[in-house]
């Protein structure tokens, strides 16, 4: 069974909240056929990945620190942080993950209502912070894009397309993401 | 169906390409980096990439710009996307005029990209669904009007259905009578032009001038007796093909010209100030050797290498053999209903006569040979003697060198040859072999060959 560590990235940052991490988690042991553990994580984040004109950290840095700071620590690692995530093409990105590889982030800032200027809605958020966390671990477990409207491997690039998916795996990428972890 | 679309994403900061290229292979496409201008050329020569991200501003000698010109030279179909920190106009300008299919500020919005490049997907997805709908519909041994089971033969056709579509100039090299023209017909009507014109222009058969104004058309006035405006063979074809046969022989001043129209996608009709804007696919042939021809100065390189963009070379038929009999069969069903003959077969006699002939004149020559033998049959089946005139005494441009004959041997069975179709007239024989008439009288001597 792969075991993933899903790291509360700290350190510099905001944590994520408990309750956001333990839905994540949950999301995570329902669809893979996995073991999900939270892990707290300080990772160090390089001063340069902090944009500071962007007010953002780019997500290519961000993840390599995670992965040094994390060696050892199981199979696969997602890490979860509050602060916004960018690649240097483009605005930003809700999390980014090596393709059939070891780790991957998640971005909570767009997740949040009070990002649109909205009042806050936790439930929203966890719905969100679920289908996120199951889509990049689904990149982790070798799954591209999906065009299938309800799979968690739809290609979101704004909010509204996030929410018009599920949290889960369409069939098609299930099973792939079964072959991937054998 | 994404896997098979390659990207080349060309930026000198690693983190820029490596990032992108992680992005887009989470989309589902491979995905390969360059970190500078040259080793996206070098890339673009080795590899076929959908897409190219080209990074405007970049050290090292070749900029975003130059990469840009390169890669369409080499793979012209390619899209090719522009990213830049700034937006100038100018820049923009000029990156869409060498042909960028988009010009993109980063940082980009998600959303702008991943439309962008599922737009181009889409159409490239489309393109080749039709590319391999085409080859399953056409006939076995038959793709258009050109019949051949030769391997080499297959993989030119092949070619041309791959290349039907594209904008990229063919050059067809082969010798008179291998179908030329057939092979740039079935690339016109094979591609998106088919609805389009087709014009065939023979350049060898006009004079200069003449070509001039056949190809480019002339103004009312430009010249005596050009009474009407008249447009030309280039104007004609826009949207569609414009072949033009024997450009080995056209004059530099018509080379220039071409080159332009190459170039600039535009022309002056004659005598005219006002520029004609075309969009007109090339196909140009020859039976020469212009590579040669470029050597010795007698073809400007640079219209070579325009036109030599995808270049197919036609095999005589004496190479391709086995063609003879599926030619034969097509050519004797054909003539023998246009001559209203009832010639059902040929002999295996006449068969095998058909395949040891050399065809110097090739599919041309096989095409006229049986009309000559369907006409003059008497039978329902075409004979050895229907085909006697193949074996005939020289009378054509067959030649075949023989075996153990000295040089002197030749020259007297050639003088006697010319003598005989002469009708005995030294001064036409002397003149038909170059040579002066007290010469030839002396030969005559020589070899002791009655007149
Ligand atoms: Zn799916
Ligand atoms: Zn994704």
């Amino acid at each position: 069974m792969t075991e993933i560590a899903l790291a509360r990235l700290a350190g510099g940052m905001e944590p994520p909240a408990a309750g956001v991490m333990e839905e994540m988690r949950q999301a995570l042991e329902d669809v893979f056929a996995a073991r999900v553990r939270v892990a707290e994580v300080r990772v160090r984040v390089p001063e340069a990945s902090l944009d500071g004109a962007r007010g953002q950290y780019s997500a290519p840095l961000v993840l390599k620190a995670l992965l040094e700071g994390t060696a050892g620590m199981g199979e696969k690692v997602l890490g979860v942080t509050s602060e916004d995530l960018f690649i240097p093409m483009l605005s930003f990105v809700y999390g980014q993950a090596q393709l059939g590889g070891r780790g991957g982030v998640v971005s909570l800032a767009r997740l949040k209502q009070e990002y649109y200027g909205l009042p806050g809605d936790g439930e929203l958020l966890a719905a969100r912070a679920r289908k996120e966390a199951v889509h990049e671990a689904g990149h982790l477990f070798g799954l591209v894009h999906c065009e299938q409207p309800e799979c968690a491997m739809r290609l979101s690039t704004n909010i509204r397309q996030l929410d018009l998916k599920g949290d889960a795996l369409c069939l098609g990428c299930a099973a792939l993401a079964m072959e991937h972890g054998r | 169906m994404k896997m098979n679309w390659q990207i080349l994403v060309v930026d000198d900061e690693e983190i820029m390409c490596e990032s992108m290229a992680a992005w887009l292979r989470e989309d589902g496409y491979a995905v390969d980096t360059a970190s500078s201008g040259r080793e996206a050329i070098e890339m673009a020569r080795r590899q076929d990439y959908a897409i190219y991200f080209v990074d405007l501003k970049m050290p090292g000698g070749i900029d975003g710009i130059e990469t840009l010109m390169e890669v369409r030279r080499i793979r012209p179909e390619a899209a090719i996307i522009i990213i830049t920190a700034y937006a100038t106009v100018d820049t923009a300008i000029s990156a869409m005029k060498e042909g960028a299919q988009e010009y993109i500020v980063k940082p980009c919005n998600p959303e702008e990209i991943s439309l962008l490049v599922s737009r181009i997907i889409k159409v490239k997805n489309l393109q080749r669904e039709n590319a391999i709908l085409r080859k399953k519909l056409a006939k076995q041994y038959q793709f258009h009007d050109i019949i051949s089971k030769n391997a080499r033969m297959q993989e030119i056709l092949t070619l041309c259905q791959e290349v039907a579509s594209l904008r990229s100039t063919v050059m067809i090299r082969g010798e008179s009578g291998t179908g030329k023209e057939l092979v740039a017909r079935a690339v016109h009507f094979s591609g998106d032009r088919a609805q389009k014109p087709f014009v065939a222009v023979s350049c060898a058969a006009l004079a200069e001038t003449l070509l001039e104004s056949e190809l480019f058309g002339y103004e009312k006035g430009a010249f005596t007796g050009a009474a009407e405006r008249k447009k030309g063979k280039f104007e004609l074809a826009d949207g569609g093909t414009i072949f033009l046969d024997e450009i080995g022989d056209i004059s530099p001043k018509l080379q220039a010209d071409l080159l332009r129209v190459r170039h600039e996608r535009s022309f002056d009709r004659l005598g005219g100030s006002e520029e004609v804007k075309v969009d007109v696919r090339v196909i140009a042939a020859t039976h020469k050797d212009l590579r040669a021809a470029v050597e010795d100065g007698h073809f400007r390189e640079d219209l070579f290498y325009r036109l030599n963009v995808i270049e197919v070379q036609l095999p005589p038929l004496r190479e391709r053999r086995e063609d003879i009999p599926l030619l034969a069969g097509h050519f004797l069903d054909r003539i023998s209903r246009e001559v209203g003959k009832e010639v059902a077969a040929i002999s295996d006699g006449a068969m095998r006569i058909l395949l040891d002939h050399d065809w110097p004149g090739n599919v041309r020559e096989l095409e006229n040979a049986m009309e000559r033998a369907i006409v003059a049959s008497k039978e329902g089946v075409l004979g050895e003697e229907d085909f006697r005139f193949l074996q005939g005494n020289g009378s054509g441009r067959q030649f075949r060198a023989p075996a153990a004959m000295t040089l002197a041997e030749m020259e007297k069975l050639m003088i006697e040859a010319t003598l005989r179709r002469t009708g005995g007239n030294i001064k036409e024989a002397a003149a038909s072999l170059g040579i002066d008439r007290s010469t030839l009288y002396e030969k005559l001597k020589k070899f002791g060959i009655e007149r």
